[in-house]
């Protein structure tokens, strides 16, 4: 496609955004940067530091990508976005990949333009409630306010869930989570409705996590992973791959620590991921030891889910159905050959 | 007027001339005609670069979505609606939404605003130091931040459903909202309603031949006492000839919430709350510019041809402000339905909160949505405008500018 020149004279940033979809490699090369779309701050997900580093799973896959291609974890630049903005944010061109707890879904994945590179985390909607309300299952929330984040399948979900067991409900939904969570715990509403995994990172926020308690319930499939456009195969590929690559790392064994002796592993699954045999990191337009950039500066997937989100972490969620495939879960790397 | 003044032939091609060349003579038309191609060239390559960029990602374009089933809940909505409804549905949900929020806030900004303005003029020093105050302190805060203190620091610091605030036993109000019991209507109902709109109609008749005999004989007529009769008796005698009019379905707490009554989202109150005070500061001022830029004379004039304070405010000083009022009153309204869309901050389901929020994001049909917003409060405002102008009309027809 040609670039045009109308940018000066923007409408909105679909009428006007130069397109360079078909070369996102060569334009994050050039620009030496990454620009990656993450939340406005959840816990074990995406949020910065006290140093104002951001860390965290969702974090981890966009370092992995720099890694891969600038050979610099740190050449990222994080846009937070809220869910409501995220899509136009990707379609439009501003980010390069957008790595937000974002659901799988069919419609998304057509409709919206954007193609799911893979699921970087397994997760389901649960509820979040008073401790004192003395609620133990879901089907008890008949006539409850609910508290949700706009633009998520989270509100959908709750539709579906309170038509299907004939509850009635009263849905507030915000913009941002911060403010659903705000008023959650101003008393507005009985629940917090979000993905599992959200629901125990933004607990960490309120001011006594302790009188609140999850639901054991999980009303629906929330597979999430980084989204890039459509019209860019190279580039869905290079982030897919590289999702896969740390979760083959995992499997193989390979970590940030013993990534340079496994370089000389006779073992041909090893020689061939890291690069040693074969020319598979050119096949997709990067170098031969990209998988070794990416192990190198941030680790295999196990290492990266057990720093942020489980057991290393305040969260301390169980790895459940993202351990491995031969490990119980459901996490699988198609093979690297 | 005296004599009559013979009109100028029109000369069309003339000022056709003056309007396109102006000094430059064919020169100029030639600048025109370029300025126009640059014009065309530009929406061209918008719409085509838009069109190219979306055939690129494979997002179809076109209004089709809107027939789509939305499959979201929304938390207030004055037509019927649930999630199996279409994103056109959803459209109205929050459209309406808006124009009540707008609608309310106009209103009560108005009262307000005239209250503060005459209050910032009132001889008393301790109304009009109040009244100045006010003016100041709320019209120097963002609006968002006021928005958000009185859902937050207001309403939400309200007890919950539980421990409802009783008003009689009759209304509750919690950080659910304010719910009241609800009218049922009954079999009295119909003619309720054709008594009050009876009483209304005689007591229009009656200020209007009430005016005429003033302007006829100079003697003023009381109309207030029978028109106040009317509206209450005619009302009151259909209730007890014809039967109750409707009844009240009372709310009551069960489960997590009231249930039956009429409830009042604490969104929407806020958001009403935030917007009228905030622009009803500002309606303040222009009251007070409108009122003291009639000439003191006229108020002198008044008092000597022998009208007292209040007739002299009413039949001199507030016609004569409207003048300058009414232009800028217009701003308000205006700026008070295009703020109206912060209510997306605090969850009120207005049209840029469902339309071109959750839509949005669930369609990913950003141009259509957003050309149809912008398109919406477009025409909001210039129906607005036209109306407020077309009152400007009336109120000055009669008078040379």
């Amino acid at each position: 496609m040609k670039i045009r020149i109308a940018g000066t004279f923007a409408l909105a940033f679909l009428v006007t955004m130069p397109s360079a979809f078909a070369q996102t490699l060569k334009a994050v090369k050039d620009r030496g940067s990454l620009s990656c779309g993450v939340s406005q701050g959840l816990p074990g997900f995406s949020s910065p530091d006290d140093k104002g580093v951001w860390t965290g799973l969702d974090v981890d896959v966009c370092r992995a990508i720099a890694a891969a291609v600038l050979d610099d974890p740190m050449k990222v630049k994080f846009v937070p976005l809220s869910a409501k903005d995220r899509f136009t944010a990707l379609q439009s061109g501003e980010l390069d990949v957008l790595s937000r707890n974002t659901t799988w879904t069919l419609s998304r994945d057509t409709s919206l333009g954007l193609n799911f590179t893979g699921v970087s985390y397994y997760d389901g909607q649960g509820f979040l409630v008073r401790r004192s309300l003395k609620v133990n299952s879901a089907r008890d929330l008949g006539g409850a306010s609910i508290c949700v984040q706009t633009g998520t399948t989270n509100e959908q979900n709750v539709a579906d869930y309170f038509k299907a067991n004939n509850l009635k409900y009263e849905v507030i939904a915000f913009s941002t989570a911060d403010e659903t969570l705000k008023t959650y715990e101003a008393g507005r509403c009985d629940v917090f409705t979000s993905d599992v995994s959200q629901l125990y990172a933004q607990r960490l926020k309120l001011a006594a996590p302790n009188d609140h308690i999850v639901l054991p319930d999980v009303i629906s499939k929330e597979p999430l992973g980084p989204v890039v456009r459509h019209g860019d195969d190279q580039w869905f590929d290079i982030v897919k791959w590289t999702l896969y690559a740390m979760i083959n790392a995992e499997e193989l064994g390979v970590t940030k620590a013993n990534v340079d002796s496994m370089l000389k592993s006779p073992a041909p699954e090893i020689k061939r991921l890291l690069g040693v045999e074969g020319n598979l990191g050119e096949q997709l337009g990067l170098t031969k030891d990209w998988v070794v950039r990416i192990i190198r500066h941030v680790g295999n997937y196990g290492e990266s889910f057990e720093r942020n989100v489980g057991s290393g972490s305040p969260l301390a969620i169980d790895r459940g159905l993202n351990r491995l495939w031969n490990k119980g879960g459901i996490q699988y790397g198609p093979p690297i050959r | 007027m005296p004599g009559e003044c013979r009109t100028p032939p029109l000369q069309l091609g003339h000022r056709l001339w003056r309007m396109t060349a102006g000094r430059a003579g064919g020169w100029g038309i030639l600048a025109q005609l370029l300025l126009l191609l640059v014009v065309v060239w530009l929406g061209y390559e918008i719409t085509s670069n838009a069109q190219a960029n979306l055939k690129a990602q494979r997002i179809a374009a076109g209004l089709g979505f809107l027939n789509n089933t939305a499959g979201f809940g929304v938390s207030q909505s004055l037509i019927a609606y649930d999630e199996s409804d279409t994103y056109l549905r959803v459209f109205a949900v929050g459209l309406l939404n808006t124009l009540l929020v707008s609608f309310i806030g106009c209103v009560l900004a108005t009262i307000i605003g005239f209250m503060v303005g005459l209050g910032r003029l009132s001889p008393n020093w301790l109304v009009a130091r109040l009244a100045g105050g006010y003016v100041e302190l709320i019209r120097n805060l963002p609006l968002l931040f006021q928005i958000l203190f009185w859902y937050l620091a207001v309403l939400g610091t309200l007890p919950g459903a539980r421990g409802s605030i009783s008003v009689f036993g009759v209304a509750f109000l919690n950080n659910r909202g304010v719910v009241v019991p609800r009218p049922v209507p009954l079999d009295g109902f119909a003619p309720f309603v054709v008594a009050i709109g009876l009483a209304l109609a005689v007591t229009v008749a009656m200020k209007i031949l009430a005016r005429r005999r003033l302007y006829q004989t100079g003697k003023p007529l009381r109309v207030w006492p029978w028109a106040l009769g009317l509206l209450v008796g005619l009302p009151a005698a259909s209730a007890v000839l014809g039967g109750a009019p409707f009844s009240f379905e009372q709310p009551e707490l069960r489960g997590f919430n009231f249930v039956g009554g009429t409830r009042l989202v604490p969104e929407l109150i806020a958001l009403v709350l935030a917007l009228s005070t905030y622009t009803a500061a500002f309606i303040a001022e222009i009251v007070r510019a409108g009122i003291q830029a009639v000439p003191k004379g006229q108020i002198e004039a008044a008092s000597a041809l022998g009208l007292r304070r209040g007739a002299a405010l009413r039949l001199i000083v507030v016609p004569q402000s409207l003048r300058v009022i009414l232009p800028p009153l217009t701003n308000q309204y205006l700026n008070l339905t295009k703020n109206s869309s912060l209510a997306v901050a605090i969850g009120y389901p207005d049209l840029v909160s469902v339309f071109a929020g959750t839509t949005l994001s669930q369609t990913g049909q950003a141009i259509e949505i957003i050309a149809i917003t912008m398109g919406v409060y477009l025409l909001i405002s210039l129906a607005t405008s036209a109306g407020m102008n077309l009152y400007n009309y009336y109120l000055f027809r009669n008078r040379s500018a």
